[in-house]
């Protein structure tokens, strides 16, 4: 496993013969300088686009918008600066069973979200009808 | 592996046999412990993530019944703040990946650096935050029962003091610890106080940085020069022509039913967010003690990886909360 994990990582050989830095443990996967800088600099980009991107009036595509761009920078995170990308498959698959469930809760709980509305609705008007009248008394 | 032993720690833990000091008896390998502690890691992160879930179906239920109450109540979050804390966070992580990448390289001086650089940036942000919340109480904007919006300020910036008060005793306590343990000579504590102290400073930084920014980002601030301004005035007319959309919605329109529900949902996450954070730094703190006691090594940096799988879930809750509470429409 160990071997394998090795063999798929691009950085470890450059990393403990190239540069001649500290030597590091087999199943140590340092991410190399450039790649950390440039992930920071994407996610700064990105908040620059999503904040700029806030000034336009998009209607309703808005929050689309805004969260497809949040999900880029997410994506960037967990891959790279938490090395989900190069770390076993098992971790992946249990942060990707955690999102599918959180994608049920909330599609389960939106989809029955105004099923009560209606009689809210008519309690809050009967209750505002009461407030207003009751001070005429 | 012999090579990671060291001399006296390798005669304390004769019973260990060639066990390395950090490898606990239960484990055969060095990355057999590290890969256990990881997966474990990821498992309370996954119960985090849909611990944070619940929130954001509260969000989104109320929302999508509810979009008139998050137009109206998002004019409230300053959105240049939310920017800063974002860039705030996202340098944190990037500082926080470089201490793992130090840690599995072995470079302790990098360690340690970018251990303080990650806890300054957390006290930063607390501080940006403090002036948030003491912004919103000072006109009113509580949560759900006790929401009532008004253009005065009550008591001007002692909600900022008492939020500051905390972290005032923090940095004098971590200055006090540093003066002593330097006056009796303890290395160790020195350091640990002294980089802590420096730290936590930032905070102050922060509260200032929450002055600063949205003056210069001239955004619709109600900003810390207004608070100036009408420290104790209270003559309607000024409050009511100044420019600050804040200020005319509380005067002028009707905020709408249950718009104090928006503002529970903000502070519970935000609340919550910023209690991580708080949990993050002592991790960090932790980290750095161990870094200045140098225990870490070639095959364990397991503790410095999972203090920064955590501390990027927390980066990535932030990732998510600026668009859905700062960037409304």
């Amino acid at each position: 496993m160990a071997d394998t994990q090795q063999a798929n990582h691009p950085h470890s050989a450059h990393d403990a013969h190239g540069h001649g830095e500290h030597a590091h443990a087999s199943f140590a996967h340092p991410m190399a300088p450039r790649m950390l800088l440039g992930v920071f600099a994407a996610l700064i980009a990105l908040t620059i686009i999503t904040v700029v991107a806030a000034n336009f009036p998009l209607g309703r595509w808005e929050i689309v918008v805004s969260l497809t761009i949040a999900t880029i920078k997410a994506s960037l995170v967990v891959l790279f600066f938490m090395h989900l990308w190069y770390d076993k498959p098992f971790n992946a698959l249990i942060f990707v069973a955690s999102l599918a469930f959180v994608a049920l809760f909330l599609g389960m709980t939106l989809i029955d979200s105004r099923e009560y509305q209606p009689e809210i609705e008519q309690r809050t008007i009967e209750h505002v009808t009461t407030e207003v009248a009751a001070p005429a008394q | 592996m012999a090579s990671i032993v060291e001399p006296e720690a390798a005669a304390t833990h004769d019973h260990h046999g060639d066990h390395p000091e950090f490898l606990a008896h239960h484990f055969e390998t060095p990355q057999q412990q590290y890969d256990t502690g990881k997966l474990g890691m990821w498992l309370f992160l996954i119960q985090e993530i849909l611990f944070f879930s619940g929130l954001f179906v509260a969000y989104a239920v109320y929302r999508a019944n509810h979009p008139e109450i998050f137009v109206y109540a998002h004019q409230f979050l300053d959105k240049s703040l939310g920017a800063f804390n974002t860039v705030v966070l996202l340098l944190s992580s990037l500082t926080m990946a470089w201490a793992v990448r130090d840690s599995q390289l072995v470079n302790n001086r990098g360690l340690i650096r970018n251990l303080a650089i990650t806890i300054a940036c957390a006290f930063l942000f607390l501080g940006v935050k403090a002036v948030e919340y003491s912004h919103k109480w000072d006109i009113g904007l509580y949560w759900a029962s006790k929401f009532a919006p008004t253009a005065e300020h009550h008591g001007g910036s002692m909600i900022l003091f008492w939020l500051c008060l905390p972290f005032i005793l923090i940095s004098v306590a971590l200055i006090a610890a540093t003066v002593v343990s330097k006056q009796k000579n303890y290395e160790q504590g020195y350091r640990f106080y002294g980089i802590l102290a420096l730290a936590s400073v930032a905070f102050f930084v922060g509260v200032g940085c929450g002055f600063v920014v949205p003056a210069v980002a001239g955004s619709d601030s109600h900003g810390p020069a207004h608070v100036e301004e009408h420290a104790g005035e209270s003559d309607h007319h000024v409050v009511a022509t100044h420019a600050d959309p804040a200020h005319a919605l509380a005067d002028d329109v009707e905020s709408p039913r249950n718009a104090g529900i928006f503002f529970s949902i903000y502070y519970v996450m935000t609340g919550l967010h910023a209690v991580h954070i708080i949990g993050g730094v002592i991790a960090l703190a932790w980290l750095l003690w161990r870094a200045l006691k140098r225990q870490f090594q070639a095959e364990y940096f397991g503790p410095v990886d999972s203090v920064g799988l955590y501390w990027h879930l927390v980066d990535l809750v932030w990732i998510y909360l600026f668009p859905l509470l700062y960037l409304i429409h």
